[in-house]
C-alpha cells in the first residue's frame, strides 16, 4: 500500500478502559482481526492507553519495531488525541502520524449486542489503519499570544476574573453594558448564609478595579464584533454615550439636585421600578465609576431640544455634561476572553395563578432585596406599595424553575435566598413568614445550618407546592388580603393562608441576548440558553473554542462561592496561555497543488475567512494559512482535486469511509 | 361552504335546550350562516373514552367526518364537545394507527376523514361573524346597569384554549360590554365549576359551586353568564344547597351569555328559552324589566 | 428472519455532531449499531463523491450531520453543505437511488438525543428499504491509490 512514500509500518493499539470497552466489545479478537490489515507491524491489547504504561507502548514499540504510523482505538479523541500525539512524539515520531479512533463513545457505551460491538470496532480499526497509511507528517503552527485579556460583564464574576488577571500584571479590558459595575450583587442586602452586607464585601472590590493600573473599565459599553483566534482577537467595542465627561465629573451630584424635572419621575431601573429617578442619575451612591449618567430617552434636552440646562449651569467649571457626545467605538486586541454575562431573573407574568402585576403585593425576590436594602427605596423599612406593614409574608419557592410549564431546572440558590428572605423580613418587621417549598435544597458549605437556624426562629415552613394566590376570600379573616392555596404535604391537608404581602422566589434564566452573545464569540450554548462549558465535570469554564472562557451564572445558575471560584478558575486559564506567549494551532489547513489547479476560482469565494487569494502571475490559488481555519470546505469544491486539507485530505477520508465498511 | 354545521350535541337536547335556542336565534338575528349536522351522533364526551378508547373516538370522528363531507366547519356550543372533537381531531393526526383503525371503520359507513376542519364554540364564531362592531351596532335595548358576572368555565380556557392567552383573555368580557351591561370582576372566570363531581361526588361539586357563587354575590353581581350546559346547571340547580344550606338566601340568575346577547338584541325572551331557567331573571331595573318582558 | 442489516456511514462534524454523538455515548444511550462515524472538521468538508464512493464499497446509506444554520464553528460550513446535498438529491433521483439512503441533519452539540433518534430511524428506513442495488466486486484495497487524482507521493 502507497503511503507517501514510505511503506507504512502500523503499530495498532486497542485500549480495554478497564471493562468500559472491553465490556462490550471482544478487544482481543478485534486485535487478532488487527494484526492481518495490511501494514499492521503490532497490535495489542492494553486496559488504559491514556495511562502512563499504556503510552510507553507505543514509545517503546516506535523504536523497536520502527512503526511509522500509529492507530489507537479508544475513547473519543475529543478526550484523548492530544495524549496520544504526545506519547507518539515522545516516541520519536510526528505526532500527525497518529489516528485516534473511538470504540467507546460511539461502540462500547451505546450497543447492547456484543456481536454488533466487536464487529462495529472491528469496520472502525480498519478504517483507521487504511486512513492512517496515508497521513502525512506535519508541523503545527505556534502563534503568539497577546497578555491582555477581555473580560466581558463586571458583575462579581467579571470583577473577580478582571482583578485576578491584573494583580498577574496582565492588562484587562473589563466591558460592563450598564453604567455601572457590580452586577446583580450589588442589589442585594445580605448575603447568604453568613448575612454578609453585599455592599461592603462587593464596593471594595467594585473600587479595586477602579484603581487598578492593569484594567482598563469600559462601563456603558458593549462588544459588537469578534474577529480573529486564539492569542489574537479583534474585538470592537460600543461605548454608549453618556452624555458625561467620565474624567470630569466627581460624582458631587449637584446635576441631578439641579434638574428641571423638581420630583424624579422615571422608575429606577436599579430599584426594579420600586423607586423613581431623574433623567440625569447615578444607579445607587457607590456606583464605579463613580460618575452620572444621563438618560436620552427621558432628557428633555436629549428629546425635545428644550430645556434650561440647569445640570450644566450646576456643574460648573468642571464643565463635565457633554450634550453633543457620539457612541464610540475602540478597537481591542487580546490574548484572551471570558465572558461572565451574567442572568436574569424569570418573570412572573408568565406563571399568572401567582398574581404578579395582578395584585400590588405580589413580589419578585429582588424586588424585596431592594426594600430590605438600607439603600433600597424603603431606606430598609419592609413597606408594602399600599404603605403599610405587612403582618404576614409567604414566600413561594419554585417560581419559574423545577417546572415543565417554564423552566425545568433547579435555580439552586433560590431556597438560600428565600430563607435569607425570611430572616430578613422578620427582623425588619416583625411580620409572621411562611415559605413554601418542594424541597429545602441547603447543599452547601454552612448552608444546612443556616436553614436549621431559620427553622429556630419560627418561619413557618410549608411543603407544598402552592396552586393559587387569590383576593377572593370565603371566611371573614380572609377579607382584603391576598390567600396562599396550597396543599400542606407533610400533613396533608389543603390549607388557605391569608397573608399580606406574597414574595415569588423566582428562578435563574440565561440572559435574553445569550443566544446573540455566543454567536459573537463563535461558542454554543445548551439546550436550555447557558453558555456550554467544554465538559460538565473536567473543563467546567472553557468552551469549544480555544482562548474564550466562561465564568458564573451566564454558565449555569450559581451561588456567590461558586461564581467566584468559576471567575478565578476562568482567569488561571487565561493566564496559562498568556504566559505560555504562544499556543500551537492545528496544522489542518488546506494547501494547494499548483500544478494541479487550474484557477477556476471556485475556491475563492467559499473560504470565511477570506485565506485563499489567487495569484496573478502563476494564476492559481494560494491559501494564506495563519487565516485558515481547516474547516476543509474548499477541499470539498475543488474539481480538479488540487486543494487538500492537511490530515483530512480526500485520500484520508475517503479510506477511512471505504475501511469501514468492511 | 354553506354556513356552519352547528353541533349541539346531546346536552343541548335536555337541560341545556335554551342554549340550543338562544344561540340559533342569535345566529339568525346576526346573519351567521348555520345549519344543523344531519344525522350527527353523540360525541362521547362522558365516560366512554374510559371504557374503550378508540370505539370513543370513533364516534366523535363520525361527526367530522360527517362536516367533512358537508365541507363545513363545524360550531359546537357545548365546550365539552368541542374538547371531545378538537381531541379526537389531534389524536388522529398523531397516532397514525388509530387514524387507520377509524378510517376502516368509517369506511363500512360510507364516510371518510379529511383533513383538519376547524371545530369553534359560538364565542370565536361571533366574534369574526358578524365582529362586536357590527353587533354593537345592532344592540336594541342596552341592558345598562345589569352587573354581569362572566363565567367561562374551565374547558375554554384548557386543555385547548379558544384564545392564545386564557389568563389574560376578555373575549366574554368584551361580549357583555357590547351588551351595554357592566362586567363585574370575578377572579374564578375560568375555576371549574366541578362538572360531573356534582352527581359523582356530591359533597365535593357542591362546594366547588358554593366557591364560585359566593364570589358572585360578594362582588355583587346580578346575573352569572356562562359558555357552557354544564356549568349553567351546576350553577343554577345547586343554589339551595350551595347557598341554601350555607345560610345564604340570595339566589342568583345562571344564563347564557347567548341569552343575555339575545335580549340586547331586542329578541324576545320565550325565543331565548328564558322561560325554562330554575331560578327566573327578572331583574328589578325597569330598562331591563322592559327588556325581559 | 432478515440476514441483511443495512450498513450506514456517518460524516460528522467535530464540534457539533461528534461531540452530540460522543454525549449520548457519555449518557449510555443505545441505538442500532448500523452506523460507522466518521470524523470530519466541518460538515463543508463533505463531498457528493463521499456518498458514492460509501455507495461503491457496500454503505446502504449516508448520514451526514452538522451544526444547526448559523452555528457553524467555521461560519458557513453548513450551508455549503446543504447546497451540495441539495444538488447531490437530485443526482440521485435521475441515478434511481431513493432519497431515503443520504440523510443530511443538523444536530448541536447538546442534542445526544437526536443522534440516538436519528440513527435509529434511518437503520429503520433503511431495513425496509432493502440493500442498495449496486454492487461491485469487491477490490484488493490498493486500488485506494486512484482516489482523487494524483497527489504527492
Amino acid at each position: 500500500m502507497k503511503g507517501n512514500g514510505e511503506v507504512p509500518r502500523i503499530g495498532v493499539y486497542v485500549c480495554d478502559c478497564g471493562t468500559n470497552i472491553a465490556g462490550k466489545v471482544r478487544v482481543p479478537e478485534v486485535v487478532e482481526y488487527a494484526k492481518n490489515l495490511p501494514g499492521v507491524v503490532v497490535a495489542r491489547e492494553y486496559k488504559y492507553m491514556c495511562s502512563d504504561p499504556g503510552q510507553d507502548l507505543i514509545k517503546r514499540d516506535i523504536q523497536e519495531y520502527g512503526l511509522n504510523r500509529i492507530v489507537v482505538a479508544s475513547c473519543s479523541p475529543l478526550l484523548h488525541e492530544h495524549t496520544f500525539r504526545k506519547a507518539t512524539a515522545e516516541g520519536g515520531l510526528n505526532p500527525y502520524l497518529v489516528h485516534h479512533v473511538n470504540i467507546r463513545e460511539d461502540v462500547s457505551w451505546v450497543h447492547d449486542d456484543e456481536e454488533e460491538a466487536t464487529r462495529k470496532a472491528k469496520a472502525i480499526v480498519h478504517g483507521a489503519v487504511l486512513r492512517v497509511a496515508w497521513q502525512k507528517p506535519l508541523e503545527p503552527q505556534s502563534v503568539p499570544v497577546r497578555e491582555s485579556a477581555l473580560v466581558v460583564g463586571g458583575g462579581i464574576a467579571g470583577i473577580t476574573a478582571a482583578l485576578t488577571l491584573a494583580e498577574a500584571g496582565k492588562h484587562v479590558y473589563l466591558v460592563e453594558r450598564e453604567p455601572t459595575i457590580g452586577g446583580h450583587m450589588a442589589k442585594f442586602d445580605k448575603t447568604f448564609p453568613t448575612l454578609d452586607c453585599a455592599a461592603c464585601i462587593l464596593t471594595p472590590k467594585m473600587t479595586a478595579v477602579k484603581d487598578h493600573p492593569n484594567i482598563t473599565l469600559l462601563t456603558y459599553s458593549e462588544v459588537e464584533e469578534v474577529d480573529g483566534y486564539v492569542g489574537n482577537f479583534k474585538v470592537k467595542v460600543r461605548k454608549k454615550p453618556r452624555y458625561v465627561h467620565e474624567d470630569r465629573c466627581v460624582g458631587c451630584l449637584e446635576c441631578i439636585e439641579a434638574c428641571v424635572f423638581k420630583e424624579p419621575r422615571f422608575p429606577n431601573e436599579f430599584d426594579l421600578g420600586l423607586s423613581k429617578r431623574k433623567p440625569v442619575y447615578i444607579p445607587f451612591p457607590q456606583a464605579v465609576p463613580p460618575v452620572v449618567t444621563i438618560d436620552p430617552e427621558t432628557c428633555l434636552y436629549l428629546r425635545l431640544g428644550k430645556c434650561k440646562k440647569t445640570c450644566v449651569e450646576a456643574c460648573g467649571d468642571r464643565n463635565a455634561i457633554d450634550f453633543d457626545m457620539q457612541p464610540e467605538t475602540l478597537e481591542l486586541e487580546v490574548g484572551t476572553i471570558i465572558l461572565a454575562t451574567g442572568f436574569k431573573t424569570f418573570d412572573p407574568h408568565r406563571t399568572p395563578k401567582y398574581g404578579y402585576g395582578k395584585y400590588p403585593e405580589v413580589y419578585t425576590s429582588l424586588e424585596i432585596e431592594r426594600l430590605v436594602n438600607s439603600s433600597g427605596p424603603t431606606g430598609g423599612e419592609v413597606v408594602m406599595r399600599n404603605g403599610q406593614k405587612p403582618k404576614r409574608v409567604g414566600i413561594i419557592h419554585c417560581v419559574g424553575s423545577r417546572d415543565k410549564n417554564t423552566n425545568p431546572w433547579c435555580s439552586k440558590v433560590c431556597c438560600m435566598y428565600s430563607l435569607k428572605l425570611a430572616h430578613l423580613i422578620h427582623e425588619r418587621s416583625g411580620a409572621e413568614v411562611y415559605n413554601f417549598y418542594i424541597d429545602m435544597r441547603t447543599p452547601g458549605k454552612g448552608y444546612e445550618e443556616f436553614y436549621n437556624r431559620l427553622a429556630k426562629e419560627g418561619v413557618h415552613l410549608i411543603r407544598g407546592r402552592v396552586a393559587e394566590v387569590t383576593d377572593a376570600p370565603l371566611h371573614p379573616e380572609e377579607e382584603g388580603k391576598l390567600i396562599i392555596r396550597v396543599e400542606d404535604t407533610n400533613i396533608g391537608v389543603v390549607r388557605r393562608i391569608p397573608v399580606d404581602m406574597v414574595v415569588l422566589a423566582v428562578g435563574l434564566e440565561p440572559q435574553p441576548d445569550a443566544e446573540d452573545v455566543r454567536r459573537l464569540f463563535n461558542i454554543s450554548c445548551s439546550n436550555e440558553g447557558w453558555f456550554l462549558e467544554r465538559h460538565p465535570k473536567l473543563a467546567p469554564v472553557e468552551t469549544f473554542t480555544d482562548g474564550v472562557f466562561v465564568a458564573g451564572a451566564c454558565q449555569g445558575p450559581k451561588d456567590i462561592p461558586e461564581t467566584v471560584a468559576q471567575a478565578q478558575a476562568a482567569a488561571a486559564n487565561a493566564l496559562a496561555l498568556m504566559d505560555k506567549g504562544s499556543v500551537l494551532i492545528e496544522p489542518n489547513v488546506a494547501q494547494v497543488d499548483e500544478e494541479l489547479c487550474s484557477g477556476c476560482h471556485i475556491c475563492i469565494g467559499l473560504c470565511p475567512y477570506g485565506a485563499i487569494s489567487f495569484n496573478e502571475e502563476k494564476k492559481v490559488a494560494e491559501v494564506n494559512e495563519a487565516l485558515c481555519k481547516g474547516c476543509g470546505t474548499c477541499t470539498a469544491a475543488c474539481p480538479s482535486g488540487a486543494l487538500s486539507q492537511n490530515l483530512f485530505s480526500d485520500h484520508e477520508v475517503f479510506s477511512e469511509i471505504m475501511g469501514v465498511l468492511l | 361552504m354553506s354556513g356552519y354545521a352547528y353541533y349541539p350535541g346531546c346536552s343541548l337536547l335536555g337541560t341545556g335546550k335554551s342554549y340550543d335556542e338562544s344561540t340559533r336565534a342569535v345566529f339568525e338575528a346576526l346573519g351567521v350562516p348555520f345549519q344543523e349536522l344531519e344525522a350527527w351522533n353523540c360525541c362521547g364526551a362522558t365516560a366512554y373514552s374510559s371504557i374503550d378508547e378508540c370505539t370513543a373516538f370513533a364516534l366523535a370522528a363520525r361527526n367530522l367526518a360527517l362536516a367533512h363531507r358537508r365541507g363545513d366547519p363545524i360550531v359546537a356550543p357545548c365546550p365539552n364537545c368541542y374538547l371531545v372533537l378538537t381531541k379526537t381531531q389531534r389524536y388522529l393526526q398523531q397516532y397514525p394507527d388509530m387514524r387507520q383503525r377509524i378510517e376502516q371503520t368509517l369506511e363500512r359507513l360510507g364516510l371518510q376523514l379529511g383533513n383538519e376542519i376547524p371545530v369553534r364554540h359560538p364565542l370565536q364564531v361571533l366574534q369574526e361573524t358578524p365582529g362586536l362592531e357590527e353587533i354593537q351596532k345592532r344592540i336594541q335595548k342596552p341592558l345598562k346597569g345589569l352587573r354581569v358576572v362572566p363565567y367561562y368555565g374551565c374547558l375554554l380556557a384548557r386543555p385547548f384554549p379558544i384564545v392564545e392567552d386564557p389568563w389574560n383573555t376578555t373575549i366574554l368580557e368584551d361580549f357583555i360590554e357590547v351588551t351595554g351591561a357592566e362586567v363585574v370582576p370575578y377572579a374564578y372566570r375560568t375555576r371549574c365549576c366541578g362538572g360531573a363531581l356534582t352527581g359523582v361526588i356530591r359533597e365535593a361539586g357542591v362546594r366547588m359551586v358554593h366557591i364560585l357563587l359566593r364570589e358572585a354575590l360578594r362582588q355583587g353581581a346580578q346575573v352569572i353568564v356562562t359558555t357552557c350546559p354544564l356549568c349553567q346547571f351546576n350553577l343554577e340547580a345547586f343554589q339551595q344547597e350551595a347557598l341554601g344550606n350555607n345560610g345564604i338566601q340570595e339566589r342568583i340568575p345562571v344564563l347564557y351569555f347567548t341569552q343575555l346577547l339575545g335580549l340586547a338584541l331586542g329578541l324576545p325572551p320565550e325565543k331565548l328559552g328564558l322561560h325554562r331557567h330554575l331560578i327566573p331573571f327578572q331583574p328589578r331595573h325597569a330598562i331591563l324589566q322592559e327588556a325581559v318582558s | 428472519m432478515s440476514a441483511y442489516e443495512p450498513k450506514i456511514v456517518g460524516i460528522f462534524c467535530n464540534w457539533c455532531a461528534y461531540t452530540a454523538a460522543d454525549l449520548a455515548g457519555i449518557s449510555r444511550m443505545k441505538y442500532a449499531p448500523n452506523v460507522r462515524i466518521v470524523r470530519v472538521m466541518c460538515s463543508g468538508r463533505f463531498d457528493p463523491q463521499m456518498v458514492f464512493w460509501a455507495f461503491k464499497h457496500g454503505a446502504d446509506g449516508v448520514l451526514i450531520a452538522g451544526c444547526h444554520p448559523g452555528d457553524c464553528h467555521y461560519q458557513e460550513g453548513n450551508y455549503k453543505a446543504l447546497r451540495r446535498f441539495k444538488l447531490l438529491q437530485k443526482l440521485l433521483d435521475q441515478l434511481g437511488i431513493e432519497r431515503e439512503r443520504v440523510r443530511l441533519e443538523w444536530i448541536s452539540a447538546s442534542e445526544g438525543e437526536k443522534v440516538k433518534q436519528v440513527i435509529d430511524e434511518m437503520t429503520e428506513t433503511l431495513r425496509r428499504l432493502g440493500p442498495l442495488r449496486i454492487q461491485e466486486t469487491p477490490q484488493a484495497p490498493e486500488a485506494v491509490g486512484t482516489a482523487g487524482g494524483g497527489h504527492h507521493g
